[in-house]
């Protein structure tokens, strides 16, 4: 792209950045049916019965780290998205197709309206005061 | 994978998980205060703009940064087996209030870092955070060579609500912003207890 012959071919300039490729992994989709709003410290789960996903035909290798990675500690959207490379937008995608397909499954962070629980507040100065 | 099977049977604990968000201005000690007390390195996560973001996306001033990706970066605090908690560095600039938006639902509280030198970079945070409702707390992050102030001056100068705590730290060691997180959470279980006080009257 940056060889001048032929970016004048390309309706997009180097200055569009590289909006084609990580959405190319989610086949251009930017939402999935299984996707519920995802928050960023929700937390992804390996199902414990998960079989093998290589064998799944249907997975790309990015999904197949993600059930890996869930599957020896549970992680947050934002660790995996950090951990994998990808925005934000494209690991919510993959997240949604692996619920859909029953190999993984995603604990809500507790709910805003609920959040200011007083025990849960105490034990975190507990927790931060031991550190 | 490598990953054994051995644990079959016994699933993983899933945590219970928090965040706290830092904001403040460009260059005031974000990372560096993620940095001092989370347990991994602070990690970048990354989100594409939108195309509705571009118009207003004017990266005058900020050339060497990308123009299509937002970075936040971000720690982790393990409380317990049970219960993490993130801290999130805000993006520095207002124009990515979206991305404010998301990270500040279900926030338990933000730590506005403020430079007595441009306390003028946090005022957005501020307004940003009083709107909402989201409580807050101001930390001076006493840089080397800036004059000190006391608490009093920056709270007047930031025209902020009595109940908003303004407290000194040093954004590089840990202790000190133990004593801020500590601060925060605190102020957060004032805030909602004066909420439930307002909702029963």
């Amino acid at each position: 792209m940056s060889e001048d012959g032929q970016a004048r071919n390309h309706w997009f300039d180097d200055e569009a950045g590289p909006v084609v490729r990580p959405y190319a992994m989610t086949r251009g989709r930017t939402t999935s049916p299984a996707q519920h709003r995802l928050d960023l410290i929700a937390v992804v789960v390996t199902e414990p019965d998960a079989g093998d996903p290589e064998s799944d035909p249907g997975l790309s290798p990015e999904h197949v780290e993600i059930v890996g990675l869930c599957r020896g500690a549970p992680q947050s959207v934002a660790e995996l998205a950090a951990e994998l490379t990808l925005p934000i937008g494209v690991v919510r995608v993959l997240i949604g197709d692996l619920v859909h397909a029953k190999l993984v499954h995603v604990t809500r962070p507790v709910p805003p309206a609920e959040l200011p629980d007083e025990s849960i507040l105490r034990d975190v100065i507990n927790g931060l005061r031991a550190l | 994978m490598i990953f054994g099977r051995s644990e079959r049977g016994k699933p993983p604990v899933e945590p219970v998980t928090l965040k706290i968000l830092v904001a403040g201005g460009f260059g005031v000690g974000k990372t560096t205060l993620v940095g001092a007390v989370s347990e991994i390195r602070p990690l970048r996560t990354e989100e594409q703009l939108s195309e509705t973001g571009r118009p207003v996306d004017d990266t005058s001033g900020v050339e060497s940064k990308s123009t299509t990706t937002v970075a936040m970066d971000f720690g982790r605090i393990t409380l317990r087996e049970d219960l993490v908690l993130y801290l999130f560095g805000t993006p520095g600039q207002e124009r990515f209030w979206f991305m404010w938006d998301e990270l500040s639902e279900g926030a338990l509280g933000a730590v506005v870092l403020a430079d007595t030198r441009r306390l003028e970079d946090c005022f957005a945070a501020v307004d940003y955070f009083e709107r909402r409702s989201i409580p807050f707390l101001v930390s001076v992050n006493c840089f080397e060579g800036a004059d000190r102030y006391p608490a009093e001056a920056v709270r007047q100068a930031l025209d902020l609500d009595d109940g908003v705590p303004v407290v000194l730290c040093d954004a590089r060691e840990r202790g000190s912003v133990k004593e801020v997180l500590i601060g925060l959470v605190r102020h957060a279980m004032d805030h909602a207890a004066d909420r439930r006080e307002a909702a029963l009257n």
